[in-house]
């Protein structure tokens, strides 16, 4: 649209100003953002459903991978029935049915006032812990538990890291762990994707014959032994010390310890 | 006219190709080539920002105060990219999960703002996309290459399916690990560049500090 045409209505008359005027430039600048925010909206808003499915899927994906069951053949929501979800009320340690697994949102949960404690002593940074949590049980051929999977999350270096533990029938077996949200830096703190660093959870154990707690992510092993320790990441100090804390945060008191002890005891 | 559009789609793929001639845009190159699918994903998504911010820029050209055109345009480009993103994340989670931060950083990809304030500013919306996607493909036409090296190489396969069977796999192929890392695509785009240069010896810089001129569209 060249110049200097003759055109009717506001629009019209700022258009047909000098290209390098003042009024020009504020137009300009105002209906390009304008017009760009509305696209990027309404396709944000057109595709939210899509992307929450995928997300939902993923989640799944990660469960069963966690839990050593995922079959890329198989299809997912099929695989995923094989898990018995269950809303877990952290304060007793036992199953509640106040809530509908099937539209329960843990993070929607933690957000809400009336259902999540504000942490004073709050070393996995989470600022809020929901009371309720969903777990998911895994049970043999014979109906007995075979692995729990339990959600957890807390703060690394630079975002939340969300993910799950997966733990055997005696509740102090680590069988695998698996983060499917963070934004760690890549290549450093995002390692924590990397199989072969997951493969080192596999058989360590969380507390000793007393019960307590000895799980570490450090750079040396501990006196407690090896069987309790998991190599620190290399070049990603503060990533590790997040996933040092919010494991030992949800694996103690505050988190599941009256669960497992449940659990230990058969009582699940 | 045909034929000139024709020629500013294949121009940008050898012989002014934005990687390996104007040795833009390498950062994502390294990135995002250590598989194919993933490479080839970025090419389409490349290709469509490119294009259509050109289009878009073009099209309002005339009445983008001098001011803040670069703004301007990085608006255009930056809407473009987060629909890629949003897009891809609706019916491509896995790959856009593997792509993370690079769909959004094509908005500091050079050669997306090169075309848009070489080309768009001063040329008709239909040959501004036409370069636009032209550019795009030159890009990713590098990409592919580097890809194919690097997935083939490093793990035995090209899109996924296994070429050379690998050790851990029970195969006979020792897979190198260097071409799975960033470092190794600085390598294969330099193998490139040379390559090219010395089919095309035109595209050789000269020795002195002259800004080189190569063949106007």
């Amino acid at each position: 649209m060249p110049d200097g045409q003759e055109r009717k209505g506001a629009i019209g008359r700022f258009l047909a100003l000098p290209t390098d005027s003042v009024p020009k430039t504020l137009f300009v600048a105002i209906a390009v953002c304008l017009v760009a925010s509305m696209i990027v909206s309404a396709a944000a808003v057109a595709l939210r459903p899509t992307q929450a499915v995928n997300s939902l899927k993923d989640k799944q994906i990660n469960i069963l991978q966690v839990a050593g069951i995922y079959d890329p053949a198989q299809d997912v929501v099929e695989a995923f029935s094989a898990f018995e979800p269950h809303i877990l009320e952290l304060d007793t340690g036992t199953f509640t049915q106040q809530f509908d697994v099937a539209t329960f949102d843990d993070r929607d949960v933690a957000d809400d006032p009336a259902t999540s404690v504000a942490l004073t002593e709050d070393p996995a940074g989470i600022g809020r812990q929901g009371k309720y949590v969903t777990v998911y049980l895994l049970r043999d051929e014979a109906g007995n538990i075979d692995k729990v999977v339990l959600p957890i999350h807390g703060y690394g270096l630079w975002s939340t890291l969300y993910g799950f533990i997966a733990l055997e029938e005696n509740g102090n077996d680590i069988f695998g762990l698996q983060f499917y949200e963070h934004a760690e830096t890549p290549g450093l703190g995002a390692e924590v994707d990397n199989p072969r660093w997951k493969a080192l959870w596999k058989g360590k154990k969380l507390a000793d014959d007393t019960g307590t707690l000895q799980i570490s992510v450090t750079k040396t092993a501990p006196a407690a032994g090896k069987e309790f320790h998991i190599d620190a990441l290399a070049g990603a100090t503060l990533t590790t010390v997040g996933v040092h804390n919010l494991v030992n945060f949800w694996m103690g008191e505050a988190g599941y310890q009256l669960f497992l002890d449940n659990l230990k005891a058969g009582n699940v | 006219m045909a034929h000139k559009r024709v020629e500013m789609l294949t121009d940008p793929l050898v012989d002014n190709n934005p990687i390996t001639l104007q040795v833009l845009g390498i950062c994502s190159a390294l990135a995002v080539t250590s598989s194919l699918q993933v490479a080839f994903v970025m090419t389409i998504a490349v290709t469509l920002v490119t294009g259509f911010s050109s289009m878009f820029i073009s099209m309002i050209r005339n009445h983008i105060p001098g001011s803040i055109r670069i703004i301007v345009q990085m608006v255009i480009i930056a809407s473009l990219v987060i629909l890629v993103d949003q897009v891809l994340k609706a019916y491509a989670f896995e790959i856009s999960k593997t792509l993370s931060v690079f769909v959004g950083l094509i908005i500091t990809n050079c050669i997306v703002m090169g075309r848009a304030e070489a080309f768009a500013m001063k040329n008709p919306p239909l040959d501004s996309f036409v370069d636009g996607v032209g550019n795009g493909l030159g890009y990713g036409l590098i990409l592919m290459l580097v890809g194919f090296f690097r997935e083939l190489f490093g793990s035995g396969s090209l899109f996924g399916i296994t070429i050379l069977e690998t050790v851990n796999n029970g195969g006979w192929y020792v897979p190198n690990g260097l071409l799975l890392l960033p470092p190794s695509a600085f390598f294969i785009i330099g193998l490139i560049i040379w390559a090219f240069r010395s089919w095309k010896p035109a595209q050789v810089e000269e020795r002195e500090y002259k800004i080189q001129t190569v063949e106007a569209h």
